[in-house]
């Protein structure tokens, strides 16, 4: 994309663009100790690092949607402009969830101690679930660096995935509280951090329909899989 | 005025949606609603100034009672194309036109040979970019273009100047100093006598240029107003270097470069995601 005239404004949608990767850099960052904590040997000051990352998400997600505010209200953007920040006020918004959804992970994590079968669930299922969760959320950041509607539309058939291996947590953990009663309360434990997890996917994929927002002006939020890739894929 | 449930009810739903593309599976009244009739169309018209060519095979449909707006760089072409719907140009030798001005629904080319000039005028008034009364008072200004038409009867004259005033929305303001000269009042009241005058002919189309340009804030804005209710009556093409303006008043939007029509297309559209990267680059603000 060609430069403004007015170079004033041209830093201004720099600094919001900028501003998304900083936040979602900080939300990856969150996630990789979370998952960290997911781990048999977790260290509790990890929780503690957590918690300051949200605080420090929740005041960019602040600061993010004054700066939209502002440009908005000088600059009537048009196009392309407008619907790029329009857009980056909803990745900001995803972002803050993902954070949130985050910091339920840890919190949870830490509480579910030493229940022997489904810490090794906990380690292996939930644990391979959170990856997946953070490789979508580096791909759609990636995406919305580099404008790249492909990768957006590879992000949201991840999705589905997340939500296999999310169905598939629930039916083996419905298995162990059946077969024994001791595990339940820290099965549902699990249950949430899991949900949360899927959660986490879901956001990722919002932020890749916003790219593909971005950068073809179609509303894909409500579209399936094969829908966006048609979209994406045309001219 | 669309009361909050109409509003409700039938969103004026413009954005793309996928997802919703089955027949009959949208709610009703999310779709795009069909195009209005033409009042009027340039079928590649060119226009010359001697030996420059200002406009090129311009093709433009132009919806009744709609506002289309006429967008682009200067030197465009779109106050040129602006005055070639009422035979402005015919006023200065040299100029010449080549293509069609089709006014429906009788299908007159505006721009034939046999088309006398001041009929065209009649159906199709202007209103320029610096409020210019004639120096007479408000009264005469505004039932000149009625006078030169030949009617004497006093009382049609009265009706329809303050029928013209009201739907200038200055009556209010006026009325009881309809002898003084037009050039006493302010700018933005000037403008609107202007558009009095303009309307007294009952026209079909009205062709606005850079109607607000010399105009403060607050007289553009009841400029704006009057041009959206004004269409209820006429359709109004307008021309704007403020492209705000254009965004705000108009229904189509049609931006020109260089004497060529380079998009048309529904405000919302153009303002949102325009096909040509043209056009995005000028809305944005990366042009030049």
């Amino acid at each position: 994309m060609s430069d403004h005239t007015s170079k004033q404004f041209d830093a201004e949608m720099e600094a919001i663009r900028s501003g998304v990767l900083t936040m979602g850099g900080l939300v990856e960052r969150q996630l990789a100790r979370a998952i960290d904590a997911l781990g048999e040997d977790e260290d509790t000051r990890l929780i503690d690092t957590v918690a300051a990352d949200e605080q420090t998400i929740n005041q960019l997600q602040v600061t993010m949607d004054q700066q939209c505010a502002q440009i908005i209200a000088r600059r009537q953007p048009t196009a392309v402009d407008l619907r790029m920040i329009l857009t980056v006020s909803k990745i900001v918004n995803d972002l803050e969830r993902i954070g949130d959804e985050v910091k339920k992970v840890a919190y949870k994590a830490a509480g579910i101690r030493g229940n022997e079968p489904l810490t090794r669930m906990r380690y292996f299922d939930v644990g391979r679930m959170a990856t997946g969760a953070q490789s979508m959320l580096h791909k759609t950041l990636d995406a919305f660096a580099r404008l790249d509607v492909g990768s957006a539309a590879e992000v949201v058939d991840d999705d589905d995935q997340i939500d296999l291996a999310f169905n598939a947590i629930m039916r083996q953990l419905i298995s162990f509280m059946m077969e024994d009663p001791r595990t339940i309360s820290a099965a549902l434990e699990t249950v949430f951090i899991a949900k949360s997890i899927e959660r986490i996917g879901d956001h990722a994929k919002n932020i890749a329909e916003s790219v593909v927002q971005v950068v073809k002006g179609t509303d894909v939020r409500h579209a399936s899989a094969e829908q966006i890739r048609a979209e994406v894929a045309s001219e | 005025m669309v009361t909050d449930m109409e509003a409700r009810t039938q969103p004026k739903a413009h954005a793309t949606m996928l997802g919703s593309a089955q027949p009959g599976a949208m709610p009703p009244g999310t779709g795009e609603e069909p195009a209005p009739p033409l009042k009027a169309e340039s079928r590649r018209l060119s226009f010359h100034y001697g030996s420059f060519k200002a406009l090129k095979d311009v093709s433009m449909p132009v919806h009744e009672h709609r506002v289309t707006a006429l967008i682009g760089p200067s030197g465009c072409g779109k106050s040129t194309f602006l005055r070639c719907f009422n035979r402005m140009h015919d006023l200065y030798p040299g100029n010449r036109y080549d293509g069609q001005i089709v006014l429906h629904p009788d299908n007159t080319d505006l721009l034939a040979a046999d088309v006398d000039p001041i009929e065209v005028r009649m159906r199709v008034s202007m209103v320029f970019q610096k409020p210019n009364p004639f120096p007479k008072s408000i009264y005469e200004n505004v039932a000149y273009g009625l006078r030169v038409r030949g009617v004497r009867n006093k009382n049609l004259l009265d009706e329809k100047v303050e029928e013209s005033l009201r739907g200038a929305a200055l009556w209010d303001e006026v009325e009881n100093r309809l002898n003084e000269v037009g050039s006493n009042l302010s700018g933005g009241q000037q403008q609107r006598l202007c558009i009095a005058r303009a309307l007294a002919t009952d026209p079909e189309i009205m062709l606005f240029d850079e109607p607000t340009s010399a105009l403060d804030p607050i007289a553009t804005a009841s400029i704006e107003e009057l041009i959206s209710e004004l269409k209820k009556k006429v359709t109004i093409l307008i021309v704007t270097h403020n492209m705000q303006q254009a965004a705000r008043v108009s229904d189509f939007t049609a931006y020109m470069y260089l004497g060529e029509l380079v998009e048309f297309d529904k405000t919302d559209t153009i303002f949102f995601k325009p096909r040509r990267k043209e056009t995005e680059d000028y809305i944005t603000g990366r042009f030049g």
